[in-house]
């Protein structure tokens, strides 16, 4: 433990005099601890199991209260691709996660720059609009935006209703999660970096284009992945718009309504369930630096 | 999504000392002229959050509360009819409303502490692990990753009554399971355990601020002779009260907000209860309106039936009380929030 060069105070002595029981106690207290970590994490791996589990069961057999698939039926894997349009609701949820993170990097980065590098009156007011549009609920602005949007599509011809271009279009308009998240990463570039670009004769576009983007790869990087996996998962808006339109639903909506529609069975529900969560644990886990960049940088930085 | 829980450290501009504005020598020589261009510049990057804040935000927050005092089905052009939507909410409708906002409240007030305790308790169980610890930090995250309508599909599989595998498993230990999510008694309850399942992000937080905590005042508590116990409840939990605060926020916010798990979990269970042979019809928050939330209500009335003014007359009801609720919290917080070095 502690040897005898390093400064010994009252409590350095304690921890060398009683080696015996106290190491005991810190080896039973240790065990403990892990046996809790064990046992919570199991629970927490439970659902995952059975879900995979009922995914390769027959249907007789996942109605049944056996929990290990007897002969494993792979085909489910399959036979989803044949009972429900899945095919075409990943297509459209690719759509939309890839036109909205475009958008959201495209617009958000000058909005982001602004708040943070430049000086202007009022700028501090402005970013304290952004962090309230953050807290508002989407329920309250929903009911007019809906129409504006079939207003908007009857005056010009084109449906905007029953697609998915109610979410994508706003998008390019600057994304309060997004301006937040890249202002406090801007905020940690030193301002000596853009004062040099700017000696030598850079103007602001070419500095943001050419130093900011480079410094703030990171940042961007997380902002795209959380856009991406908002738009992954985002219900409550695409079910919205697109219910009554089942051709453009996103794979969210889609699995919501793949039982009930064709009275699909548990086992191909999960087997479906199973396929949505996949693509999000395969990023997690090829983008794990990218996931912890951003949890710190939106929690941990100040 | 968003984790902001130090705002004193988020506007420097606000509270600390400005920073140098970048001069350029051009700017000293012409004043006015740079100015003004200065001010194209900002307008020109600030131009999409402008566009956007006044057509996605501003003009749907002042539509809301006119459409609020009109009878609108889309069809016809909005009729004034004053405060006949509110007279409604507040009266023949009541009923309805209230069992609603109980359910949102009961999701809250049961669902967010026991979030932030389970995250609490799991951050700190894993500063105290030596092994596995990264192994352990990933299997808590994971469920925070799956989609929300599919991990709700997997617990009402999981919890289906009749041969769900948490039934089974129960009962191999002799225990009756409870219905679940066609018992309206526990449906609340199977929405807060998916809850608690998805806590990944909140124990990442929590993780990050409890490592945070100075080792010195672990080490000042020692000498002073502090348990564990002490330790946690003097040193730990006061040092990351900002973050317990901004969880709490959160998880109010997001309640006020809750659908897609209810959305799902009752039209799945319903579904299900309907197949066996029960009742036929989807009925609105199933079982027995017990998870009929007051999100789920409004989208009921405005886009079910399209009464699109009292559905803004219950989101003008919904803007108030989620902005006096963070107003309360945050108000509150200040007797119990501790900001470390900070004036307050």
């Amino acid at each position: 433990m502690t040897s005898a060069a390093v400064p010994v105070g009252s409590r350095e002595l304690t921890r060398r005099k009683v080696p015996r029981d106290v190491r005991r106690r810190r080896f039973l207290i240790a065990v403990a601890d892990h046996s809790i970590l064990i046992a919570a994490a199991l629970l927490f791996l439970l659902p995952f199991v059975f879900i995979v589990l009922t995914a390769m069961m027959t249907n007789n057999q996942a109605l049944s209260a056996h929990l290990w698939p007897h002969p494993f039926r792979w085909h489910n894997f399959v036979d989803v691709f044949t009972q429900a349009p899945l095919w075409r609701w990943t297509l459209n949820t690719m759509i939309y996660a890839t036109l909205a993170t475009v958008g959201v990097v495209v617009s958000s980065v000058p909005v982001a720059y602004a708040l943070s590098k430049l000086r202007w009156k009022g700028r501090d007011m402005v970013f304290l609009v952004v962090l309230v549009a953050l807290m508002l609920p989407p329920q309250v602005s929903v009911v007019p935006l809906y129409v504006m949007w079939a207003k908007l599509g009857n005056a010009i011809g084109i449906q905007f209703i029953g697609t998915l271009w109610p979410l994508i279009i706003p998008a390019w308009l600057g994304d309060a999660f997004s301006i937040f998240l890249l202002r406090q990463f801007f905020l940690t570039i030193p301002e000596e970096y853009l004062d040099a670009a700017r000696v030598d004769g850079c103007g602001e576009y070419r500095i943001l284009a050419t130093v900011v983007l480079r410094l703030a790869k990171p940042a961007i990087a997380a902002v795209a992945l959380f856009s991406v996996l908002y738009t992954f998962n985002d219900f409550f808006l695409p079910l919205l718009y697109t219910s009554n339109n089942a051709h453009n639903w996103p794979v969210s909506v889609g699995l919501s309504q793949f039982r009930n529609l064709h009275q699909v069975q548990w086992n191909l529900t999960m087997a479906a369930t199973l396929l949505v969560m996949a693509p999000v644990i395969v990023l997690f886990f090829l983008a794990q630096r990218a996931f912890v960049e951003g949890v710190t940088l939106t929690g941990v930085k100040g | 999504m968003f984790h902001l829980w130090n705002m004193q450290d988020l506007t420097p501009g606000l509270t600390g000392a400005p920073a140098p504005a970048p001069v350029s020598p051009a700017l000293r020589r012409r004043p006015s002229k740079s100015r003004w261009r200065n001010r194209r510049l900002v307008l020109a990057l600030m131009s999409p959050w402008i566009v956007g804040f006044a057509v996605f935000i501003a003009y749907p927050l002042v539509m809301s509360v006119y459409l609020s005092f009109t009878h609108y089905d889309l069809l016809n052009p909005p009729r004034w009819i004053g405060l006949a939507n509110y007279k409604y909410l507040f009266g023949d409708d009541w009923h309805q409303i209230r069992s609603s906002i109980y359910n949102t409240l009961w999701i809250i007030v049961v669902g967010v502490p026991l979030q932030v305790l389970f995250s609490f308790g799991i951050a700190v169980m894993l500063t105290r692990a030596r092994l596995g610890v990264g192994f352990f930090r990933t299997v808590f995250y994971l469920p925070a990753l799956a989609p929300p309508v599919a991990a709700t599909l997997g617990f009402v599989y999981l919890l289906n009554p009749a041969t769900g595998p948490v039934n089974t498993l129960l009962k191999w230990f002799g225990i009756q399971g409870p219905l679940w999510f066609n018992d309206p008694g526990w449906a609340k309850p199977s929405l807060v355990i998916l809850g608690v399942w998805g806590i990944g992000n909140t124990m990442v937080i929590f993780l990050a601020a409890v490592l945070d905590v100075p080792r010195h005042l672990y080490e000042s508590a020692d000498l002073d002779g502090a348990g564990p116990w002490q330790r946690l409840r003097y040193v730990t939990i006061p040092s990351i009260s900002p973050v317990i605060l901004f969880s709490v926020v959160l998880g109010v916010i997001q309640g006020l907000q809750y659908f897609t798990q209810a959305y799902v979990a009752a039209g799945v269970a319903a579904g299900e209860a309907s197949q066996a042979g029960g009742t036929s019809t989807l009925e609105l928050g199933y079982p027995q309106g017990s998870t009929l939330f007051y999100p789920i209500l409004l989208y009921h009335h405005g886009f079910e039936f399209f009464q699109m003014g009292y559905a803004s007359a219950m989101a003008v009801l919904l803007l108030v009380v989620s902005f006096v609720l963070t107003f309360i919290i945050i108000r509150n917080s200040r007797r119990w929030v501790h900001y470390g070095g900070a004036v307050r």
